[in-house]
């Protein structure tokens, strides 16, 4: 593939040959840790990557989009017979200075739709370790918007990224591959949400400090919790958390002049067992006028007594309440893979469609070039054997051919335009392509004046 | 029988539940907006429903039980609608459009037409005194689905078993915030619509209908709206129960709306 100008079809006239989306990268799923540390791009290292492989000519537009899960560098190549994806794994191996035996088997490689198809499902967040999760989405439109902003990117990476974007959006807005919460943490607070709305404003009580609970604690300061207070029986150590997290820490003793006050309790006691008895939260729900208080009990043994579950505006969760819900709604999100496939599928036929038409233009201009090669070639040849050819005469002869030409084309360009199927219009344009000897050499062809 | 018109307004209102429906399971923005517009339309047609037979019968839609009725369901369309449009949330709206579909296709047995109306039910105070009444229905049945609502989100809650549209309908407080403004309109609609109504009646007759039953069962439905609204702010009461009354007074409306309208009263025979 290579580039020449077209002032009609911006898109087009960047083309002359097969469009193909190449991809290389490794994941979550082929490559272990230690490899995908290797192979990790900075932001900056993204970019002068990108900006390298134009250089060095492997590909015309290039995107990497690198996450802790996964390396991967989307390109368009200027050169579709080579084996771009080789290229690129050199590339790629040379770059972070690693032996290619380490990448063997640890890479994955598409070309074509395969390549924008894998995109796609990386944006609607199918190949995440965390089906669904929706933080991908927003890495690649950075990756994307970076790689825009330098430059890096042409009208086919351009089309199939905002293509990505779009199904990535799609598929959480319309299935339930992203809608559920899938971590215990989150789960929790996904729950209180369904109680009170909004958690703007509201009071949450810590209680014990184990690591879900701090996760708890991320995910309630994410959505504006008003006040967050850290009760532990070390003193020190609620402070140390308090701080760490952002809120007021309070001794133990004082745990029930508290406990009324908070509209969600997280308990994580270690092994300190049923701290919070029924008679205790009795006491604080009559203290807070019996608003709904929703509790999170992360203690194994519990710290919550279990027939404090009864009580009346009283919301409680243990920790085995939380996972059976993370497995529903695990299940309840590979269920919607189909669905979310579907509209995969749907974007990867649209970019096909329009793949097809920017060749199909592509092609037309690529043969109505080598026509007027050819009639320049033939007019000079001619004209200089015949004598007393006007000027006149000559610039009609030159009308009339150019008319011909464009007569020639116009058949064929509307049969490119609305042939049945994407395949079979491709089909079309390759076998035009082999015809005429289209492949490789457009830049060898000059604009016509 | 209904007319074309309301046929369509009907069809529209099948559509409209079978999109809020499956926007429970599958959202899809699309099919969202698809509904309330569906919604819209039936509640278009269903205004021309209502002026075309007002139109053949040479008077006002709530003549009779059947057009009251129509008038009704028509309210409590647009009052959803609106709160809708406002809250920016459908989940309720599968509800809502089912007890409409349902409201509207069991009219001709809930209210046989062919009753007149008492010969002086007319004038601008009489229709102010009418409407304000069925709006304030509108609104308590409003109330009524967001309390049923409340009550399954709050055993969903409790079972531990989230489903689906567990996860798409609002939270508790909310449908709690929502009911209760539904219930404040509901009691304006009504104090102001009996005001107007005593008004009305004195300017007509010279005197007040203290002992008829529609105006019992109405200071008895303002009664217990308002014990809703106070029971609803205490702690034994707030949440999960309040919910309930509220749901259960809406018996009462509905008592007062149909038996009463239609066999027990003296002066209110239709509305």
């Amino acid at each position: 593939m290579a580039t020449t100008t077209n002032a009609k079809n911006p898109a087009a006239s960047r083309i002359t040959g097969p469009i193909r989306v190449a991809l290389i990268g490794c994941n979550h799923r082929t490559a272990p840790v230690e490899l995908r540390e290797r192979v990790a791009f900075s932001t900056e290292q993204a970019l002068d990557a990108a900006t390298q492989l134009r250089k060095q000519g492997i590909l015309e537009e290039a995107v990497v989009v690198s996450t802790c899960n996964r390396s991967e560098v989307y390109g368009v190549a200027g050169d579709p017979s080579a084996s771009v994806t080789d290229a690129m794994e050199r590339f790629l191996t040379s770059y972070h200075r690693i032996p290619r035996a380490d990448l063997e088997g640890r890479t994955y490689r598409w070309i074509g739709t395969d390549a924008v198809r894998h995109l796609f499902r990386v944006a609607a967040g199918l190949d995440s370790m965390l089906l669904g999760e929706a933080e991908i989405l927003g890495q690649i439109r950075s990756a994307y918007g970076r790689a825009l902003e330098h430059g890096a990117t042409g009208p086919i990476l351009n089309r199939a990224f905002q293509g990505a974007l779009e199904v990535g959006k799609r598929v959480r807005a319309e299935t339930e591959v992203g809608a559920r919460p899938m971590s215990v943490s989150l789960a929790g607070v996904k729950l209180a949400e369904r109680v009170f709305g909004s958690l703007k404003g509201r009071s949450a009580l810590i209680l014990g400090a184990g690591d879900v609970a701090e996760q708890v604690v991320e995910h309630l300061r994410n959505r504006g919790i008003g006040s967050l207070r850290v009760v532990n029986r070390s003193f020190d150590r609620a402070k140390h958390l308090a701080e760490r997290m952002g809120g007021e820490a309070v001794a133990w003793d004082s745990l029930d002049r508290v406990l009324s006050a908070p509209d969600i309790i997280v308990t994580s006691v270690g092994e300190a067992g049923v701290v919070l008895t029924r008679e205790r939260l009795v006491r604080a729900l009559a203290a807070r006028d019996g608003r709904p208080v929703f509790v999170v009990d992360l203690g194994v043994p519990r710290n919550v007594a279990p027939d404090a579950a009864g009580l009346y505006n009283l919301y409680l969760y243990n920790i085995d309440d939380l996972g059976e819900i993370v497995e529903q709604n695990k299940r309840a999100r590979e269920a919607e893979i189909p669905r979310a496939e579907a509209i995969i599928s749907e974007h990867v036929a649209k970019f096909e469609s329009w793949r097809t038409a920017l060749e199909a233009s592509s092609i037309v201009d690529d043969l109505r070039g080598r026509f007027r090669k050819e009639r320049e070639i033939l007019l000079r040849e001619w004209l200089g054997t015949v004598q007393g050819v006007s000027a006149e005469e000559r610039k009609r002869i030159a009308n009339i051919t150019e008319e011909l030409i464009e007569r020639l084309l116009e058949e064929p360009s509307a049969r490119l335009r609305s042939g049945r199927g994407t395949p079979g219009r491709l089909g079309a344009i390759e076998a035009l392509r082999q015809a005429f000897g289209l492949e490789g050499n457009a830049d060898k062809d000059e604009e016509p004046e | 029988m209904l007319n074309q018109t309301a046929y369509l307004s009907l069809a529209l209102y099948a559509a409209s539940f079978c999109c809020y429906l499956r926007i429970l399971y599958a959202p899809q923005v699309w099919l969202g907006r698809l509904a309330t517009l569906l919604l819209a339309g039936g509640i278009l047609c269903h205004y021309y429903a209502l002026l075309e037979r007002s139109h053949g019968m040479h008077t006002v839609p709530y003549d009779d039980l059947y057009g009251s009725m129509s008038l009704f369901a028509w309210l409590l369309g647009i009052t959803y609608l609106a709160l809708e449009l406002f809250h920016g949330q459908r989940s309720v709206g599968s509800l809502v459009s089912l007890f409409m579909l349902v409201w509207m296709a069991g009219l001709d047995w809930l209210a046989p037409r062919g009753i007149p109306a008492p010969p002086a039910a007319k004038g601008p105070l009489f229709a102010l005194h009418v409407t304000l009444n069925i709006w304030a229905y509108a609104a308590f049945a409003l109330s009524f689905l967001l309390s049923i609502v409340y009550l399954l989100q709050d055993h969903v809650l409790r079972s531990h078993r989230p489903g689906a549209a567990f996860w798409r309908f609002p939270a508790l407080e909310v449908l709690d915030r929502m009911s209760r403004s539904s219930v404040f309109v509901g009691l304006g609609g009504l104090v102001f619509g009996m005001v107007s109504g005593f008004v009305w009646q004195r300017r007509l007759t010279g005197t007040y209908s203290w002992g008829d039953l529609k105006v019992i069962v109405t200071l008895l439905i303002v009664g217990v709206y308002v014990a809703y609204l106070l029971l609803s702010r205490t702690a034994s009461w707030r949440g999960s129960r309040a919910a309930l009354i509220c749901a259960l007074n809406f018996v009462l409306v509905l008592f007062s709306y149909t038996l009463v309208n239609r066999y027990l009263t003296e002066f209110h025979r239709y509305f």
